[in-house]
């Protein structure tokens, strides 16, 4: 498909159960999308779970998606967004030799400019960090080549809407409220 | 008061709690202890043993679509577990309420691939509403509440605990079992805002052309007589997709017939010439829809479903009700205007009467009495032999189109049919189930020979319940709904198609069930009236004429009015004056 190219990020809020992912995960393997990352934490309202995942395809097939994870009992509310609707990042880590750190007055220069920061110096390798969008990670792992990065690793992305409250919160107000109908 | 008791026992006790008369099930060693409690309650717990676990969960769909109950199985880890897969996905895709509960290995053993395990939660998540595993009997009361509450709420269908054998052990005190009533991720019953409603309403004042599809979700949600007082207040014509069949009696003057592949003339042809469709808890199956950048071109379609991913699922839609059918055409009655629409309606009539002459004469009659009969010929005839609303059960095929075309439906829920997912071998046990959820009706099953020999051993668990089925058996010695396939788009190769088949009435006679040989038209009737008089258990070998085919026919990848009406391919016309 021609159509494939816009990354969306979907956040999930749901219960934190043994097997949601792998609810979640069926979605989009039955319909043969690839998810490009995941990551999962608590949210800020108690006992309720986030995943949040990003996949390449166009808006009428995510937004089907969407209303399947949707349908899952475990699973509160899902969001879909484009990249302009959120406020992301990604961290990635890069391990290089010490040596090549010491030797090449450029790689200091280079992790300043980047906004990069050292976390860890041992004798034999050096652990950069960086926080940022994923060209970002990519112009840092773009220029590190060539000092030889031995390890590299990228997380999910996270992602925070620009609206003031989770949005899950009226799904469960209403909730709360259906509850106190069925307790009359 | 409290009291310990062990896991299999709570279980028992909540299954009774909730009010289950019935489970249809298969023993093994990793529910023994389950099976053990049952013992004790035979008095309030009837178990009904199949021949095979498949037989197990088709029996306790049938008995669910029967009676909206829901459907209770219960077997034991690996083997039987992965026998109820086809169960589970066929009860996903027809909204059907089960609660499957499968032995487990102890927890300590899971993920050793220790005896008979298998991953049950893990391979049933796509093909469930719901799948859980319980580890703890602790949790028996909580699991066992919300599976019950989630498959027989909103959209229903099946769920599946998976019950670690540990926890059936475990002693556990018991304080009484509470039913749930909530669950905070989860809302199936939304309330329809008034403005919806009136949207709607607005829609159909406003048609000159409406068209009601009703789904299988009416007779879920109970709405059969809201949908009769909306059309006839409206004057609008009725269809219904193949499970949507019976929520109105085929008598009805409103009542034109089935959609879709091989619905009726008049439905499929109006589809396309509508300026209004409103379609009630239905999903738009593509056997419904044929081509779907070609389906009602010209009108505004209205989807009320309880489903919301339903919605612009297949069909874009120009509005909707989320909402359970009954509560929103209740909702819709004092807003919709009465009318008169006598021309549109009569349009059906005529296309209609074009499809009795060219199509449906052919598939219900024949004039030679030495011939074997027709497949619609036996349904119908079945239908007006077997007294005061019958049950149709049909296996899938030709069989499946032809009894579900043909039979007469007087009642709600009369037919159960493995629709979305066209089980073969369905039938059989499924009837089984229709007649333990229905007693006081006649349930009738039509198969093939090919669907029939797919679960065939059930007829053990017919003979020894005594349950009171009348098996028709539509034998063509062929795989006929593929042959027709052949005959149609393969040029004739047969290919796989014919089947030897051995004796079905001796095969019914080693299980002491009575039993008839139809060779042509002239034993027919006597054969029917034998039957129905039985009042047992009754099997009736019918043979057909390989060569009959179910018509009409819309095409896969064409327009729902590309309707092919027999073997010479002619294909219906009538221009918008109801000419031919
Ligand atoms: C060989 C073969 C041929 C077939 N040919 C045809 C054919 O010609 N015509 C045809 O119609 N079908 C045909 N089928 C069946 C078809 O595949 C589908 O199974 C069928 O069309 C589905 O009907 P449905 O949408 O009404 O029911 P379901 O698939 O059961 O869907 C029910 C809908 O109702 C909704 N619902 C449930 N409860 C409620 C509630 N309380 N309130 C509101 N909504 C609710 C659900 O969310 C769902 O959307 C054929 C099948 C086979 C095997
Ligand atoms: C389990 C399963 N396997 C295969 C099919 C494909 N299939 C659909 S109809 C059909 C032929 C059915 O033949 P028969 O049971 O003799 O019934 P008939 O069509 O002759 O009435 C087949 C093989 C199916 N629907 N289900």
């Amino acid at each position: 498909m021609d159509n494939n190219n816009t990354l969306f990020t979907i956040t999930v809020f749901s219960e934190n159960h043994v097997g949601l992912l792998n609810q979640l995960s069926i979605i989009f393997t039955r319909r043969c999308l690839n998810i490009e990352s995941v990551s999962a934490s608590r949210c800020s309202i108690p006992g309720v779970h986030k995943t949040t995942m990003t996949c390449y395809s166009d808006r009428v097939t995510m937004e089907k998606v969407i209303s399947q994870i949707e349908k899952r009992i475990d699973v509160l509310k899902a969001f879909l967004y484009t990249d302009d609707e959120i406020v992301y990042q990604e961290v990635a880590l890069y391990k290089v030799p010490t040596c090549k750190l010491l030797d090449e007055e450029h790689l200091e220069e280079i992790i300043r400019r980047h906004n990069a920061r050292i976390l860890e110096i041992s004798r034999d390798n050096t652990i950069i960090e960086k926080t940022g969008h994923n060209d970002e990670t990519e112009a840092l792992f773009e220029e590190l080549k060539r000092y030889d990065i031995r390890q590299f690793v990228r997380s999910g992305r996270v992602a925070i809407t620009k609206s003031p409250h989770e949005l899950v919160d009226r799904f469960l107000a209403e909730q709360e409220e259906r509850k106190m109908r069925i307790g009359k | 008061m409290s009291e310990n008791i062990s896991g299999a026992e709570a279980m028992i006790r909540g299954l009774v709690a909730e009010g289950v008369e019935r489970v249809f099930g298969y023993p093994g060693g990793a529910i023994i202890p389950v099976y053990d409690k049952l013992y004790d309650h035979t008095d309030e717990l009837i178990h009904v043993l199949t021949r095979h676990e498949q037989g197990a969960i088709h029996a306790a769909q049938g008995y669910a679509r029967v009676s909206g109950k829901t459907g209770v199985v219960i077997v034991t880890s690996g083997p039987a577990a992965t026998n109820v897969i086809t169960g589970l996905s066929d009860a996903l895709m027809d909204s059907t309420p089960l609660v499957v509960i499968t032995g487990q290995v102890s927890s300590s053993l899971l993920g050793s691939d220790a005896f008979q395990e298998t991953d049950v939660v893990g391979i049933t998540q796509p093909i469930t509403k719901w799948a859980y595993q319980i580890r703890n009997a602790e949790e028996i009361e909580e699991a066992l509440g919300r599976a019950f509450y989630i498959a027989n709420s909103g959209r229903p269908g099946p769920v599946v605990l998976d019950f670690a054998k540990n926890a059936q052990n475990q002693l556990i005190e018991w304080h009484g079992y509470r039913k749930c009533d909530y669950i905070r991720s989860y809302n199936p019953s939304p309330g329809i805002p008034e403005g919806d409603l009136r949207r709607v309403a607005d829609l159909i004042n406003a048609a000159k052309k409406p068209l009601i599809i009703a789904g299988h979700g009416v007779m879920i949600s109970g709405a059969e007589d809201a949908l009769r007082a909306l059309a006839e207040k409206a004057d609008i014509p009725v269809g219904s997709t193949l499970l949507g069949l019976s929520s109105m009696n085929s008598d009805h003057p409103l009542f034109k017939g089935m959609v879709g592949m091989h619905g009726n003339v008049g439905q499929n042809f109006n589809t396309n010439r509508a300026d209004e469709l409103v379609c009630i808890g239905m999903r738009f199956d593509d056997r419904v829809t044929g081509e779907p950048d070609k389906y009602a071109p010209q009108a505004k379609v209205v989807h009320i479903d309880i489903d919301a991913s339903e919605f612009d699922k297949n069909i874009k839609t120009s509005a909707k009700i989320h909402g359970d059918a009954r509560e929103a055409l209740e909702g819709l009655l004092p807003m919709v205007r009465e009318n008169r629409h006598t021309d549109w309606v009569r349009s059906f009539d005529e296309a209609n009467a074009v499809e009795r002459e060219k199509v449906i004469k052919n598939a219900v009659s024949g004039t030679d009495p030495t011939a074997p009969p027709h497949m619609g010929e036996v349904a119908l005839k079945v239908s007006l032999a077997a007294g005061a609303d019958p049950v149709l059960v049909t296996d899938v095929g030709q069989n499946q189109m032809l009894s579900a075309r043909y039979f007469r439906y007087s009642a709600p829920r009369s037919i159960i049919t493995s629709g979305g997912l066209g089980t073969m071998g369905f039938g059989l046990p499924a009837a089984i189930g229709a007649k333990m959820g229905a007693p006081g009706r006649t349930v009738c099953y039509f198969g093939g020979d090919g669907g029939f020999q797919m679960t065939m051993q059930e007829l053990g668990t017919i003979m020894q319940y005594g349950t009171a089925v009348k098996i028709i058996v539509l034998n063509n010695d062929f795989l006929g709904n593929v042959r027709q396939w052949q005959a149609m788009f393969f040029n004739n190769r047969f290919s796989q198609t014919p089947m030897v088949n051995p004796d079905f009435n001796k095969i019914a006679d080693a299980y002491g069930i009575a039993n008839e040989r139809v060779m042509t038209r002239a034993e027919l009737d006597g054969a029917i009236r034998r039957m129905m008089d039985c009042p047992g258990a009754f099997l009736l070998n019918v043979r057909i004429d390989e060569r009959d085919m179910i018509f009409p026919m819309t095409p896969n990848g064409f327009a729902v009015d590309h309707i092919i009406l027999n073997e010479n391919e002619d294909i219906f016309t009538m221009n918008d004056d109801g000419q031919q």
